[in-house]
């Protein structure tokens, strides 16, 4: 690299500012992957600095200010979920809710996006259709949660069609903006180099609107996970909306908190993969 | 400058502009024609439709009357052999500079390893060694600007159109991509219709300015240089004749403005 920028600048000895610009580029970005190092270590030790201190007083508190019964402790959940992994009730319950919101999850992703994408270059018919969609959308979704158990049992239909309800919205909308915000330059600048269709996909479209898809999967597996549990709360033998509604009929505060606790720690291991992802495809920024 | 064939004619070019109910006229009676080879640089006020005009000739764009023909046939959508240089450069952010040059050989079905090859030659001609797998957010403006003429070399397209392609930069930045650009334009020698705001460039580059008047933007004026090629690009400021010509451009442009 080093060499290449030396012949730049010799190239053009006296007035060449945007080449001794690119020169420094080069140190600039060694430098920022040692700050980008140090800023991790203090992210990271600020997280788990105020998880210990949140816990910590939750722990301490628990029993002394506010009656356990009602608030359980850390210290019970962890307890009961080492006790639920040995009985192998965890995966039991667990499997099941991953199983019903990432099936649903990638069908409503899919589904959605390419809704998205089709009614965006739809022309008039989006006109059409827009305060429909945006009709049900506004309609509280959790609420049909038991229409779908009367429609498909209590089964696995009715939690992944919920789940479906619950994130092809967020889905449609990201790739409908995520097309109509396409850089009109950069189309124009195709159509001039006279490219076809696929060339426009694949260079301009898709990855103008990879952006846009990723912000809706991420948004989408809180969705996700709201769909599932909700659809369980309201009628299932399984999962781990079926754990808390039973842990609450027994007035288990842990068994209710154990469930809590386990939905939170699938929905930030999803958002930690889905931040890999970005990293990977969003690296040109 | 010998007598060539005219490239391109503009003839009686209307554009009109439909935003909320509202309709202006852009541009009115535009008559233009580029030889063969030639450099012509239209320079007017901001807002005047200087953009418009080349966004006509691009095909982007549908006159409400007039035609414009290359080599003596009315063009009909984007036409093949043109090839434009945007003011905001529209490179693809998500593209090494490598495969943002490697586009247009792409879109015409080129083979992989001549692709290479014509981009690898495109990249040292301009000074863009080290950096093929940069992206352009990584560069500085001036580099980007290279890589967008780069781009465009690559199209090798018969007319080159320029929208205030040196717009964004700075001065210095501006006067050095300037001068590469000059050498190399005298190289391929293509024609070229080239828009800015900037009198000394024009005429600099140029071997006819054209003033273009306030909206609905119209050609008022042309001016032939007649300085020598190849000229330096910053030091023939200091030509009499160069004075002499930026003066009199300067009066007609706030003449009636």
């Amino acid at each position: 690299m080093s060499d290449s920028s030396r012949d730049m600048k010799g190239n053009r000895p006296s007035k060449a500012p945007d080449s001794a610009a690119s020169v420094s580029l080069h140190d600039e970005t060694e430098n920022e992957g040692k700050a980008d190092a140090r800023e991790r270590v203090s992210v990271w030790g600020g997280r788990i600095a105020l998880g210990v201190v949140l816990f910590g007083l939750w722990e301490l508190l628990s029993g002394r200010l506010f009656n356990q019964f009602w608030f359980s402790k850390p210290s019970l959940i962890i307890g009961r979920i080492v006790e639920m992994a040995k009985s192998g009730d965890l995966w039991y319950h667990v499997s099941i809710t991953l199983q019903e919101s990432v099936t649903g999850l990638v069908i409503g992703m899919v589904a959605g996006t390419l809704l998205g994408v089709l009614i965006a270059y739809s022309g008039r018919f989006e006109r059409w259709i827009y305060p429909y969609i945006m009709a049900i959308y506004s309609l509280p979704r959790v609420s049909l949660a038991p229409l779908f158990i009367v429609w498909f049992g209590i089964g696995m239909t009715a939690k992944v069609i919920m789940v479906v309800a619950m994130v092809i919205f967020v889905a449609f909308y990201n790739a409908y903006e995520g097309i109509r915000n396409i850089d009109r330059d950069l189309l124009d600048m195709m159509r001039t180099y006279k490219a076809g269709r696929m060339h426009m996909l694949r260079w301009v479209v898709l990855p103008s609107i990879t952006v846009w898809i990723l912000t809706s999967l991420r948004l989408n597996i809180g969705m996700a996970l709201i769909g599932s549990v909700i659809a369980e709360l309201v009628g299932a033998n399984r999962g781990l909306g079926y754990y808390i509604t039973y842990s609450s009929g027994m007035l288990d505060t842990t068994g209710i908190f154990t469930g809590l606790v386990l939905i939170m720690i699938i929905a930030v291991a999803f958002e930690q993969i889905i931040i890999q992802f970005e990293r990977r495809l969003l690296k040109y920024r | 400058m010998e007598i060539k064939s005219p490239k391109l004619v503009i003839k009686d070019l209307q554009v009109r502009y439909n935003t909320k109910g509202q309709r202006t006229l852009a541009l009115q009676d535009v008559n233009v024609s580029v030889k063969d080879g030639e450099f012509v640089s239209v320079v007017g006020p901001s807002g005047c439709g200087k953009s418009t005009l080349l966004k006509v000739v691009a095909g982007l764009l549908k006159p409400a009357a007039g035609v414009v023909t290359i080599d003596g046939r009315p063009i009909d959508g984007v036409p093949d052999q043109i090839g434009m240089v945007f003011q905001n450069d529209a490179l693809l952010p998500w593209k090494t500079v490598f495969d943002n040059i490697r586009l247009p050989l792409e879109i015409k079905g080129i083979s992989r390893a001549e692709q290479k090859r014509e981009v690898e030659r495109l990249i040292q001609m301009v000074g863009l060694k080290g950096f093929e797998h940069f992206y352009p957010k990584q560069l500085s403006g001036g580099m980007r600007k290279r890589v967008a003429l780069a781009r465009t070399f690559a199209y090798d397209p018969s007319i080159y159109l320029m929208d205030e392609p040196f717009g964004p930069l700075d001065a210095q930045t501006r006067v050095t991509i300037g001068e590469e650009f000059l050498r190399m334009w005298e190289q391929v020698g293509k024609s070229v219709l080239f828009i800015t705001h900037d009198i000394e460039e024009a005429i600099a580059l140029s071997d006819r300015v054209l003033v273009m008047s306030k909206r609905p933007g119209t050609i008022k004026a042309e001016f032939e240089v007649n300085l020598e090629r190849p000229r330096p690009f910053y030091d023939i400021r200091f030509d009499p004749e160069f004075k002499q010509l930026q003066k009199r451009i300067w009066e007609n442009m706030m003449d009636g403005n």
